[in-house]
């Protein structure tokens, strides 16, 4: 079930935050046990000049590491962030994340074009977090970024995925792939993107503050891939009635 | 701008302690209403504030995750033009009075940032001079050699004055309004310009206005006999703050009054569980704000505070200036509560399951 993204070839269709976790220690725990291959992790926690803990210590060399702008104000200092953290990591994919609202923390679109415009001219696999917009998703495949990431709901809120209509069309009519992002609370919330289409999810909260992060976070594997692999067969459609198994009007057709 | 009297106003109306039902109620909504809050605050069952600690728990981890940052405060000049009867600093309070060399500032930096800190707080007394401003802004490019997030907690300056500060690397702006109560707030300010209050109101907005990021309120408990009034208003001007200025990271700080050598005056006391009210019930009107704890208060508290809205700790403070570089005897703006040092209380946050954090901010 692997599939290619920003140039690589991932195994795993979830991918983990980093932000939240009540220890560094446990995100090598979450990698090995739930079979991660790619993280996010916020530009200011990688810090190499102090003598605290460093989280890139704990996160093994195979793995991705997807940089995040998250603090960017404006596409300036997203653009800024992001050449800081492929210095400080190594990694060339970066999370676009410009919130414009200190309420629902919700994305600014129109920031976040203009900082993917110039990250993809420097080279980046760009991955923008974003509003469920089809139009603002379209821009940025024209753009050439790697994949788009709507949110679910808003960050930290657990709704699941709340514009569900929306992210379909965004799934139906680009062609690059969708992760879902944000907002996803459990694991069902997860396997309904996938069975949408979603390419991947990007899980932060509801594995950092779980009891047991490294349990959730298989328990959300199986569902990504549960949710993937009814979608690849393709699902059935909902309906009002029931099928019966032998035609009622068979003996209108000799049956 | 804040709109005081229409604040002071609704409170006015609302004063009312609500029956449990009411209280038990109003936790059950999504969103609380101001007048919500104001009957919360006015509300000391104990149960009811069992449950919205429960709840208090629950957004700030999912806003913040397991994380308390750590950050630590550098007092560079005890040199005050100001008269405040609750300050150790007041020109009016006759003691020794220095600002650090350039280099002690370095040395006391370098001390700093061999402890693990990755943020500092510089602090000044309400030095409103052309010197004054310049030995800052001098303090401020050498604390850009050691720290990608820079914090200020001075007299208020002016636009072009925290714009030059922009300028050099100046991330956040501490500025508490102290009191919103404008007799109490005549009655402790004896002089100098602190005395002016829209002023000190409005530097906030021309702080954000100039580039700051990160802008830290406050109202010190106690100053006002009415503190449940001031805490109201304190996170009353926030709202109004983040609904015009949506960019900026908010914090709050309720910190209470402490004694300090020379202290002459009475106040009003505020006890534990209205303190513990305050911080749950302000994360619970605004989510995703940061709380801010100082080593005013004791360790037991701060311990038991962590998880229930707290989202910043100070630590191993030392509130006269300089002193992280070689012991001083300089005298303190006040008493420190939390003595433990930045170990001590790293181990203390990894035992509740948390994680302590040195950086927030990456110098761009």
């Amino acid at each position: 079930m692997s599939f290619v993204i920003g140039g690589k070839t991932i195994s795993s269709r979830l991918f983990v935050g980093t932000g939240k976790l009540p220890n560094y220690e446990i995100i090598r725990d979450i990698i090995k046990e739930a079979q991660i291959d790619v993280v996010t992790v916020a530009v200011r926690r990688a810090n190499k000049n102090g003598i605290r803990e460093n989280i890139l210590d704990y996160i093994p060399k195979e793995t991705v590491i997807m940089v995040n702008t998250s603090g960017a104000r404006d596409h300036r200092e997203a653009v800024k962030i992001a050449l800081i953290g492929r210095e400080l990591t190594n990694s060339n994919w970066i999370k676009v994340e410009i919130e414009a609202d200190t309420k629902y923390l919700l994305p600014d679109n129109e920031e976040t074009i203009k900082a993917c415009e110039i990250l993809v001219k420097e080279g980046f696999e760009v991955f923008p977090y974003i509003s469920p917009d089809l139009v603002v998703a379209k821009k940025l495949e024209d753009i050439g970024v790697s994949a788009v990431m709507p949110l679910g709901s808003p960050i930290g809120t657990n709704k699941g995925i709340v514009a569900k209509e929306l992210l379909k069309a965004i799934i139906n009519e680009i062609k690059i792939p969708v992760i879902v992002d944000a907002g996803i609370g459990r694991p069902s919330h997860a396997a309904e993107a996938m069975e949408l289409g979603a390419e991947a999810c990007l899980i932060n909260t509801a594995i950092a503050t779980a009891k047991d992060p490294v349990k959730m976070a298989k328990a959300f594997k199986m569902a990504i891939d549960s949710g993937r692999m009814a979608f690849e067969i393709g699902i059935l459609k909902e309906k009002e009635y029931a099928d019966a198994s032998s035609p009622l009007t068979g003996f209108l057709r000799g049956v | 701008m804040f709109n005081l009297e229409e604040m002071s106003k609704l409170y006015e109306e609302n004063i009312k302690e609500p029956t449990k039902d009411e209280a038990i109620d109003i936790l059950s909504k999504e969103d609380l209403s101001d007048v919500d809050f104001i009957k919360l605050l006015n509300c000391d069952d104990l149960d009811v504030l069992e449950m919205a600690a429960r709840e208090a728990r629950r957004i700030t981890e999912a806003y913040f995750g397991k994380n308390i940052f750590l950050y630590i405060p550098l007092y560079i000049s005890n040199y005050c033009s100001s008269g405040c009867i609750y300050c150790g600093y007041s020109c009016l309070n006759k003691i020794e009075r220095r600002r650090l060399s350039l280099d002690e500032v370095e040395e006391e930096m370098r001390a700093i940032k061999k402890k693990g800190f990755n943020s500092i707080l510089l602090l000044t007394g309400e030095d409103d001079t052309k010197e004054g401003f310049e030995y800052l802004k001098s303090a401020l490019k050498i604390a850009k050699r050691f720290f990608p997030e820079i914090l200020i907690e001075t007299g208020p300056l002016t636009f072009e004055g925290y714009r030059e500060l922009v300028e050099e690397g100046l991330v956040g702006v501490t500025l508490y309004q102290e009191t919103y109560d404008l007799n109490t707030y005549e009655a402790v300010h004896l002089i100098g310009r602190k005395r002016d209050f829209y002023r000190r109101l409005n530097a906030i907005e021309e702080a954000i206005r100039s580039g700051v990021r990160e802008i830290n309120i406050g109202c010190l408990l106690g100053l006002s006999t009415d503190f449940k009034r001031d805490v109201f208003l304190t996170i009353m001007h926030g709202k109004y703050l983040l609904k015009k200025y949506p960019k900026i990271e908010l914090s709050i700080s309720f910190p209470r009054i402490r004694p300090f050598e020379g202290m002459n005056f009475c106040y009003t006391k505020v006890d534990d569980l209205q303190f513990v009210k305050f911080i749950v019930y302000t994360r619970l009107l605004l989510k995703n704000i940061g709380i801010n704890i100082s080593t005013r208060e004791g360790k037991e508290l701060r311990d038991n505070l962590i998880g229930l809205g707290v989202t910043k700790m100070s630590a191993e403070s030392r509130t006269g200036v300089g002193g992280y570089a070689r012991d001083n005897p300089s005298p303190k703006q006040f008493e420190i509560s939390d003595d433990r040092t930045v170990d001590e209380i790293l181990l203390s946050i990894k035992s509740k399951g948390y994680n302590a954090e040195f950086t927030n901010w990456v110098m761009i």
